[in-house]
């Protein structure tokens, strides 16, 4: 990374030209990419979405040094609120509430009004939101309770066991009252509709927006509102990482006993690394739901927390940068394999040996393991030796040992 | 009353089973205070090879009474389960022992990860039928109705634990084990060689675990490359429930979930009124592990779990 700096304390003139230099990459990228086709921006927003994913488990993993197992819960339950509350699922619920007990079904559609009985709660992206952000990091503060006196392994566990719990309710959560649709999911989802203007585009203009003057293919717009948060996202975790909280976080990583010792209240300051990280997996999650218009509980699997943690382990755990390049890494893979190795298998071999999905699955375990053992800062570690984990400085210590006592 | 002792007898079953996994867990947590994530996928290994021993035998002698090839598939899988253990010990934590712990927790869920897709190249990803071995005549016991396969699994349960705490408690090596898990340092002052000590218990965990998964098999008729997880992580609930690190914890801890998780199948739908089904009977578990952390993180047989550092 010899070209493009990010590292703002040191060379700060480089890192804001090479900063200024990747927006507009950024933004004159959908239009070329576009040429070939609007899948190929599809794959780019969700490429943008997994990378908001990595940037909040990154404040969980990376800067408070605590193993989230079942991040993609987080998103789950941010897509599921949008589901029920921006689309004809609320009526439905209603409806099974009616068939339940008809007399608690009446109050409630005398409560909710005849429209909503009909329609469903159509709330807009405003509410939507921060209530997926506020939810979810409830969800997050929930979780990480029970396990805050214990060693981080606890987390690891119990998160890992609310990633299969949160499947069995969404899969399950449709009778005898319907609040998930079961393993069909909720169809219908609103798209986002911003200052009134909705970015899957008007009825019959073909998914084309205007903005203004301007019009753009659906994907693009999306991709705009993406890349905007991933900016916001980056800013807000940069700001955290270095603010009072990011060094606290940092502090309980390094050593929990001793920055006690120092006066951090651990427990709020752990609880804060939780429900932050949760409520920016609950924000993705929101988006999702708009994007696609419909969740089921497919998308929420284990391989896609998996997915979340290889990317925030590859590029460099609790480096921005890093992450992000992790996660431009990791979401481009499974295209790249479709795309460049079943074709490269089919001309060796005459027929595809290893599929690309099993081959994804493979490099992901392969490398957490492989990252590790041998470079646990990542591919791209941070410049400052304080940002990285103990992990890296661990073992260069024992390098530099190694030296001295061979000089 | 019927449905309580045929609960019972399930949770019996289902406990023994969350028992043999449970150890796994609970020794290796022993001796370097590590989760094992890839258990539970040791466990997938060791139903796997068992099916296919079955099938070779099948193919080569057939005609063999079904329970020498069911005795012969869980001799043979152990083998290999432990190997698979004990490399994945070798590779991915040895290296790794003085490492801050996010460390070689990162490297067991990747190692999982790894063998579970090893696992569908082999296997395919479809689930596996694991063919009936044992009279399907069911027996009675005062109006509940038992397999044979689950009385096997009850006696098979309860004669590898006994084996285990006869190891533990009167061989040399048991007291080897007992001492690193006391203290590594200083256990390597008095001649233990504790890396052969870690080894020997990824072994045992592996074995342990090989029967449960074949019989697990067995029991539910069906295996599949990603069945490890739900029994994993219920079998270390079990363990925390009994207090990690302790042996008789684990036992313990797994009977008492497995009868736990039973009853709360039984009976959850009579107790929310037909709003929730048996189809939740995976909650029961985390449940238990929420609670138990919350109320008594050092669990039944209570040995201190609080951070160390």
């Amino acid at each position: 990374m010899a070209l493009l700096t990010f590292d703002t304390t040191h060379k700060p003139r480089q890192s804001y030209a090479s900063m200024a230099v990747l927006l507009a990459a950024m933004i004159a990228f959908p239009f070329i990419a576009s040429q070939f086709g609007n899948s190929w921006v599809r794959i780019l927003d969700m490429a943008l979405l997994y990378i908001m994913l990595a940037l909040g488990l990154n404040i969980v993993v990376g800067f408070a040094g605590l193993l989230d197992l079942g991040y993609i819960a987080f998103f789950a339950v941010g897509a599921y609120l949008t589901g029920l509350l921006s689309s004809p699922q609320f009526a439905a619920l209603l409806e099974s509430v009616v068939n339940y007990s008809p007399a608690l079904g009446d109050a409630l559609v005398k409560l909710f009004g005849e429209q909503i009985h009909t329609d469903g709660i159509h709330l807009s992206v405003w509410f939507i939101v921060p209530l997926a952000g506020l939810v979810a990091a409830l969800f997050g503060a929930l979780l990480g309770a029970p396990t805050l006196k214990l060693r981080g392994d606890y987390l690891a566990i119990v998160t890992l066991g609310f990633g299969e719990i949160i499947r069995i309710f969404m899969n399950n959560l449709n009778d005898p009252i319907n609040f998930t649709n079961g393993p069909q999911g909720i169809n219908l989802i609103d798209p986002i509709r911003i200052f009134g203007v909705s970015l899957a585009g008007e009825a019959g203009s073909k998914a084309t927006v205007h903005i203004g003057g301007l019009s753009m293919p659906s994907v693009n717009a999306y991709y705009f509102l993406f890349l905007l948060l991933c900016i916001v996202t980056i800013f807000m975790t940069g700001r955290l990482q270095h603010s009072r909280l990011g060094r606290a976080w940092v502090a309980i990583r390094e050593d929990e006993i001793a920055a006690k010792a120092m006066g951090i209240n651990t427990r709020n300051v752990k609880l804060l690394a939780f429900s932050m990280g949760a409520s920016f997996g609950g924000v993705a999650g929101a988006m999702f739901a708009a994007f696609q218009g419909f969740v089921s509980p497919e998308s929420f699997s284990l391989t896609e927390s998996i997915a979340v943690l290889a990317m925030v382990v590859l590029g460099g755990i609790g480096h921005i940068p890093g992450v992000v390049m992790g996660g431009v890494l990791l979401a481009a893979l499974p295209e790249v394999l479709r795309h460049v190795v079943e074709p490269a298998q089919q001309a060796l071999f005459g027929k595809v040996v290893i599929e690309a999905e099993v081959l994804r699955q493979l490099l992901y375990g392969l490398a957490m393991v492989v990252i590790m053992l041998y470079r646990p800062a990542g591919l791209w570690p941070s410049p400052n030796k304080e940002d990285r984990p103990a992990a890296a400085l661990a073992k260069e210590e024992a390098e530099e040992d190694a030296e001295e006592s061979r000089a | 009353m019927e449905t309580f002792v045929q609960q019972i007898l399930n949770g019996l079953v289902l406990g023994s089973m969350y028992a043999l996994i449970a150890l796994g867990y609970t020794m290796v947590y022993g001796v370097l205070n590590l989760i094992n994530f890839a258990h539970g996928d040791v466990l997938m290994i060791g139903a796997m090879v068992g099916l296919t021993i079955i099938k070779l035998l099948n193919a080569a002698f057939p005609g063999l009474p079904g329970g020498v090839q069911l005795a012969i598939a869980i001799i043979g899988a152990m083998p290999v389960a432990m190997l698979v253990n004990v490399a994945i010990e070798r590779i991915a934590y040895r290296r790794l022992r003085n490492a801050p712990r996010l460390a070689p927790l990162i490297t067991a869920i990747g190692v999982s990860i790894l063998l579970r897709t090893f696992a569908m190249m082999i296997w395919g990803r479809s689930p596996l039928p694991f063919p009936q071995l044992l009279s399907s005549e069911p027996i009675m016991i005062g109006g509940a109705v038992i397999s044979h396969t689950q009385v096997l699994l009850l006696v098979l349960a309860a004669v590898a634990m006994g084996a285990l705490v006869f190891l533990v408690e009167k061989t040399k090596m048991g007291r080897a084990m007992r001492a690193v898990a006391e203290n590594p340092r200083v256990a390597g002052l008095m001649g233990v060689d504790s890396n052969r000590v870690i080894v020997s218990t990824f072994a045992i965990g592996a074995a342990l675990a090989a029967v449960a998964g074949v019989m697990w098999g067995a029991n539910y008729a069906s295996i599949q490359f990603a069945m490890g997880t739900v029994p994993g992580m219920k079998a270390f609930s079990a363990a925390v429930l009994g207090g990690i690190g302790n042996i008789y914890g684990a036992m313990i801890g797994g009977i008492v979930l497995g009868i736990i998780e039973s009853l709360g199948a039984g009976y959850i739908g009579d107790l929310t009124g037909g709003f929730l089904g048996s189809n939740y009977q995976d909650i029961f578990a985390f449940i238990v592990l929420i609670l138990v952390l919350t109320v008594r993180p050092s669990g039944i047989m209570g040995e201190r779990v609080a951070d160390r550092a």
